[in-house]
This record gives C-alpha cells, sequence and structure tokens, in this order.
C-alpha cells in the first residue's frame, strides 16, 4: 500500500517535467521565426534577452519567493564584463565570453546572496537595490575604464564560433541569443523539476517548516540566487555581444521594475512566465511606444496597477484552461507513442 | 564646517518631513509603498503652478500643497490603496511602482520634462553670517517649519486621543479593532497626513531637492534609507536617521564628491545587514 502510494506520488511529481506538445510548439515557433521573421530579428533578439533575464528573476522569485528590486546588478555586470572583455581582446570568442561573463556574475550574485538571506521582504527590497545602485555608482566613478556616463564604447565582437559574423540585421544574434536561452531554459527546466527545485518551493510555501523537514533553508536560497545570477550575467553580456555596446543604463532602476512587469504580465513560478510575458511586454512597449512615444511608461504603470487590482489568481484562472489542454494533449501523446509515464 | 552641518540638518529634517509618513504607512499597514515619492511631487508642482503661474505668495502655498496632496492621498488611499492593504507584498511593490510610473509619465506630459523652479521671495534668498557660520535663509526657514512640525506630530502622536489610537494600532492592529477603535479611519487619516506632509516636503524642497518629473523615482531610495534606518515604529528613529542621512550626504558630497552616493547606499546595506530591523527599533516581540 505504501509502495503504491509513493509510486503514485513519485510519478505525480515526474508528471510536469515530462514536455508538453505546446512547450515543443513553442519552441517550434520561436524557431521557425529564423526562417519567417528575417526582418524583425532585432525586436526578436531583444526578446529573447529579456526573456532569459526574466527567467533568471523567476528562478528566485517564482520559485525560491525572494523578492528583488535589483536584479539588473547582475545583468550590468554580465553585460560589462562582456563588453570589457571583448573591447581588451581577453577573450575574443563570444561564446566563451559570454560563459565567463555569466560566472563573473555568479561570483557576485554568491558574494551578495548573503546579504539577502536575512530579514523580510522589505529589508531585501532595499538590500537588492542598494547592491544595484553601488554598482551602478561604481560603474560611474570608474570612467576610465567603463566609459562612465558614455557608455562602454569601442566594443568589437568576434564572429561566434569563428564563422558567424554579427551582422546588422540581428540575424546571426538571433539565432545565438535564442541558442543559448534553449539551453539554459532546459537546464533551468531540469533544476526546478529536480528534487532541489521542489525544495526550493518549500521554503517558498513555508521556511520554518521546510527547515524542521531538514532542507537547509540558507544553503538552498544561496545556491538559487547564484544560479540566477549567472543567468541574468549571461542575458547582460547577450545584450552586449550582440549591440557590441553597453551604458549604465544596464543597472537602471527601470531595467529591474520592467523586468517584475514581464515576470508578471507572464505569472510567476512555471518557467514561461518570463518567455510569454517578454513577447508580450516588447510587443506592447513597440505598439504604445509608436502611439505615445514620450509617455508609454504611463500605459506600463497602468498594466501593473491593473493586473495588481484583478489580482494575479484571478488572472491566472483565466489562462488555466490552455495549460490543462496541454497537460490533456501530453497524456495523448504519451499514450499513442505507448511510452510508460514515468 | 559648519555651514556643512547646518545644510545637513536641514536636508535631513526635509528628509523626515518627506519620510514620515512612509514610515508610519509601513508601520500601521504593512504597505510598501514606493509611490511615496510621488505624492511629494505633487506638492512641489502645485507649489509651481500656484507661485509661478498664479502668483500666490510662497509662504501661502505651502498650507495650500500641503492641502491639495491630502485631498489626493485620501481619495487614492479609498478607492485604490485599500485593495492592496491585504495582498503579499510583492503585489504591493508592483501596485506602487506602477503608481509610480503613471505619475511620472502624467507630470512630463502637463508639466514637461524639464527642472521646475519656485520663485522664492526676496526675503528668503541669500544668507547672513552668525558668529562667522554662513546661515542660508531659505535652509533656516525649513529648518523651522521642519522642526516646528516634527514637534507638533511628538505632541500628536503622544499626548492626543487618536495619537493613542494610532499607537495601538501600530502596535497590534487585531487588537486595536477589538477595542473598538476604527483602523480604517485612523489610517485613511495618517495616510491623508502623511501624503499631505510629503506633499508640504516635496514643495520646501524643490528648491533644494530639485523638482522634475523623475523625483519619485531619484529619491525613493532616500526615503526607503530613511523607513528602514529609523524603524518603523516611532517618530524619533525615522527623525534620527534622516538627519543622519542628511549630514552624511551633504558631507559627502562636500568632502568626496569622486564618491558620490556610494558612501550612503553602503552604509544602508551594512545597517540592514546589521540590525534589519532598523538602528533605533525597540525590539519587537512579534
Amino acid at each position: 500500500m505504501a509502495n503504491t502510494l509513493a509510486t503514485d506520488v513519485a510519478r505525480r511529481l515526474a508528471r510536469p517535467s515530462r514536455w508538453s506538445p505546446l512547450e515543443i510548439a513553442f519552441w517550434l515557433i520561436a524557431a521557425a521565426a529564423v526562417y519567417f521573421l528575417p526582418n524583425r530579428h532585432l525586436i526578436l533578439t531583444e526578446i529573447a534577452i529579456l526573456a532569459l533575464f526574466a527567467l533568471s528573476l523567476d528562478l528566485i522569485l517564482g520559485y525560491a519567493g525572494i523578492i528583488s528590486l535589483g536584479h539588473a546588478a547582475f545583468f550590468g555586470f554580465g553585460g560589462y564584463a562582456a563588453g570589457l572583455l571583448a573591447k581588451h581582446a581577453l577573450v575574443t570568442e563570444p561564446a566563451l565570453a559570454l560563459l565567463l561573463a555569466g560566472l563573473a556574475a555568479a561570483v557576485l550574485g554568491f558574494a551578495t546572496s548573503f546579504l539577502v538571506l536575512r530579514g523580510s521582504d522589505l529589508t531585501r527590497l532595499m538590500v537588492t537595490l542598494g547592491v544595484a545602485l553601488v554598482l551602478r555608482e561604481i560603474a560611474n566613478r570608474y570612467s576610465e575604464l567603463t566609459g562612465g556616463a558614455d557608455g562602454l564604447q569601442g566594443v568589437t565582437i568576434a564572429p561566434l564560433l569563428g564563422t558567424f559574423r554579427f551582422d546588422m540585421f540581428g540575424h546571426t544574434g538571433y539565432v545565438y541569443s535564442l541558442v543559448v536561452l534553449f539551453v539554459l531554459f532546459a537546464i533551468a527546466r531540469r533544476i526546478v523539476h529536480s528534487p532541489f527545485g521542489l525544495s526550493l518551493r518549500s521554503i517558498k510555501g513555508n521556511s520554518l517548516r521546510a527547515s524542521a523537514i531538514g532542507i537547509p533553508v540558507d544553503r538552498r536560497l544561496i545556491a538559487i540566487y547564484t544560479i540566477a545570477a549567472f543567468y541574468a550575467g549571461v542575458a547582460g553580456a547577450l545584450l552586449t555581444q550582440t549591440t557590441a555596446f553597453t551604458s549604465l543604463d544596464v543597472f537602471s532602476f527601470d531595467r529591474s521594475a520592467d523586468l517584475l512587469l514581464v515576470l508578471i504580465i507572464g505569472g510567476i513560478g512555471y518557467l514561461y512566465g518570463g518567455l510569454i510575458g517578454a513577447v508580450v511586454f516588447k510587443l506592447m512597449q513597440d505598439w504604445l511606444a509608436n502611439l505615445t512615444p514620450q509617455y508609454w511608461q504611463f500605459w506600463l504603470g497602468l498594466v501593473l496597477v491593473v493586473i495588481v487590482l484583478i489580482g494575479r489568481e484571478r488572472m491566472a484562472r483565466w489562462v488555466s484552461p490552455l495549460r490543462v489542454l496541454g497537460d490533456m494533449l501530453g497524456d495523448r501523446v504519451a499514450r499513442v507513442l505507448g511510452s510508460k509515464p514515468r | 564646517m559648519l555651514t556643512i552641518l547646518f545644510d545637513g540638518i536641514a536636508y535631513g529634517m526635509l528628509l523626515f518631513v518627506l519620510a514620515c509618513g512612509l514610515s508610519v504607512t509601513l508601520g500601521l499597514m504593512n504597505l510598501i509603498n514606493l509611490a511615496h515619492g510621488a505624492f511629494a511631487m505633487a506638492g512641489g508642482y502645485v507649489t509651481v503652478v500656484l507661485v509661478n503661474r498664479m502668483g500666490v505668495p510662497f509662504l501661502a502655498a505651502l498650507p495650500i500643497a500641503f492641502l491639495v496632496t491630502a485631498a489626493i492621498g485620501v481619495l487614492l488611499e479609498r478607492t485604490l490603496y485599500v485593495h492592496v492593504y491585504a495582498k503579499s507584498h510583492l503585489d504591493q511593490v508592483l501596485f506602487t511602482i506602477g503608481l509610480v510610473f503613471m505619475a511620472v509619465a502624467a507630470v512630463d506630459y502637463v508639466m514637461g520634462s524639464s527642472q521646475q523652479f519656485v520663485k522664492i521671495p526676496q526675503a528668503l534668498q541669500g544668507q547672513f553670517n552668525v558668529f562667522g557660520v554662513g546661515v542660508g535663509k531659505y535652509r533656516l526657514l525649513i529648518i523651522v517649519i521642519c522642526g516646528l512640525l516634527t514637534l507638533a506630530l511628538q505632541l500628536a502622536l503622544m499626548k492626543t486621543r487618536f495619537g493613542s489610537r494610532l499607537r495601538a494600532a501600530v502596535d497590534d492592529q487585531r487588537v486595536a479593532r477589538g477595542m473598538g477603535i476604527n483602523v480604517n479611519l485612523v489610517f485613511a487619516v495618517t495616510f491623508a497626513v502623511g501624503s499631505g506632509l510629503a506633499g508640504l516636503g516635496g514643495a520646501l524642497g524643490a528648491e533644494i531637492l530639485g523638482l522634475d518629473p523623475i523625483f519619485p523615482l531619484k529619491y525613493m531610495i532616500y526615503f526607503l534609507i530613511v523607513v528602514t534606518v529609523g524603524g518603523t515604529s516611532s517618530i524619533t528613529g525615522p527623525f534620527l536617521a534622516s538627519i543622519l542621512l542628511g549630514i552624511g550626504d551633504v558631507a559627502g558630497k562636500y568632502y568626496a564628491p569622486k564618491l558620490g552616493a556610494f558612501v550612503i547606499y553602503t552604509i544602508m546595506i551594512v545597517v540592514l545587514i546589521w540590525r534589519p530591523q532598523g538602528l533605533f527599533a525597540r525590539p519587537t516581540m512579534r
């Protein structure tokens, strides 16, 4: 009896880790855009980068429950790291530089993770915001290294893998960003469905009880914060590499605040939230900026206010039929293929 | 040296008037209100319109700025904020950031994005010497007004019936409700006074802090520092915190301009790590 219960629980826990047809369709559409929307690759690249950045925030906010108003700190750190590596020709291969920039951001994330362990939501807000502001000040002061307020200029990015040159239409940039996004997404997906990811969810639910059942809360939070910093750093580095420029703007409060909006639009805690949110946000921003070039921020603010007033749970319920559909399709496909559910 | 101290105190007093409403709303309703600076900005712009365009005397414009922002505050509190008290901190943050974005864009639309200056009467400009210390007249005015306000607030909080209701509600909302205190009313009044004070601070500070549409974003961090460092359980904590912050910021900018705001942020992080409840907070049993 206990045995069947255990297998039942195991099956239920493993079930969301299967790739559903909707997910596969999502990535196929993203890949198809390489061929079908060749003149939209610049904005698609931006979307992919924003999606990766939002994915990073989702890891700590949606799974570990850490509110951050300064996630741009890691984005900017990775961005400047990639920019400096390329400018001084320390590492010319973009893919390697991307990894190094991500690792640099991860080191920063590890160092600052100890700051977010303590205190309430408000303290965390302040500390994360403070870290981003401090980094921005540092980047501003050491202008001989970072270019200060003018931004880091004269960055030339070497061809990717020695063959693919970054063109001004963003073709290489999009494929590159999409591949990076997919790889990191698949890893994040693996992480959140692992026992480690489940323990994070329990910490988010109730950290006191989580520690009572033997989960090392602090160590888990440090780990996921470091991982999220790596993701954000990679996103920042991607932005630098695809635009061959970076400026103090990468650390700005607006960027962190917009990121929260992206994640809220898409919904937190299921990874695709960041991706869908990034698509909706960028398209909305594009549309609003065309409509009212100077005042689009007003409408963004209005969207935030309305979302909160309507309630995120209620909005999640509106789209839940879609997720149920995805699960049903997944079961159907699994049965057709004759594979046993794990 | 003493001039810096003096300027720092004036700056700190101003910060206190701007931020004290925030500390009370945070303590009372556990509401993270990032849009507090928007009320200050509203007060500043009301003063600009009154003084520069309609020719109202500066000193008469200050109470009007207070009343107008208080009215805006109570309106928003009754229509919008009441819905987010019960929500999570994340929702509150999102909601108030949304309000900030809307305020920034709306002010930009109506008043333009350039910096605005309030015409200060001749009598308040310039400085005079007291025992060799240069004292700006306008800054002296700020210290006097803010000092009086602080005293009045302290007295109102400690001696009046409303003050004891407010303190009771901050200490334990549920018990206060059980004792028949109308916490919602207390909170609406407090919110109105808090936003009115922010508006007054914005009106007074337009000269020193500068007034442009991104004001709420630029000074948000300062208000938050005052509140988190000072704690939310009393009015003296935020007061001391804002004086320290004011002196520290002015002195920092004077002696080490290269470091900029770096020092302030670092100190804030250190304090938050060292004492997450705030420097001057009483240890609570909760």
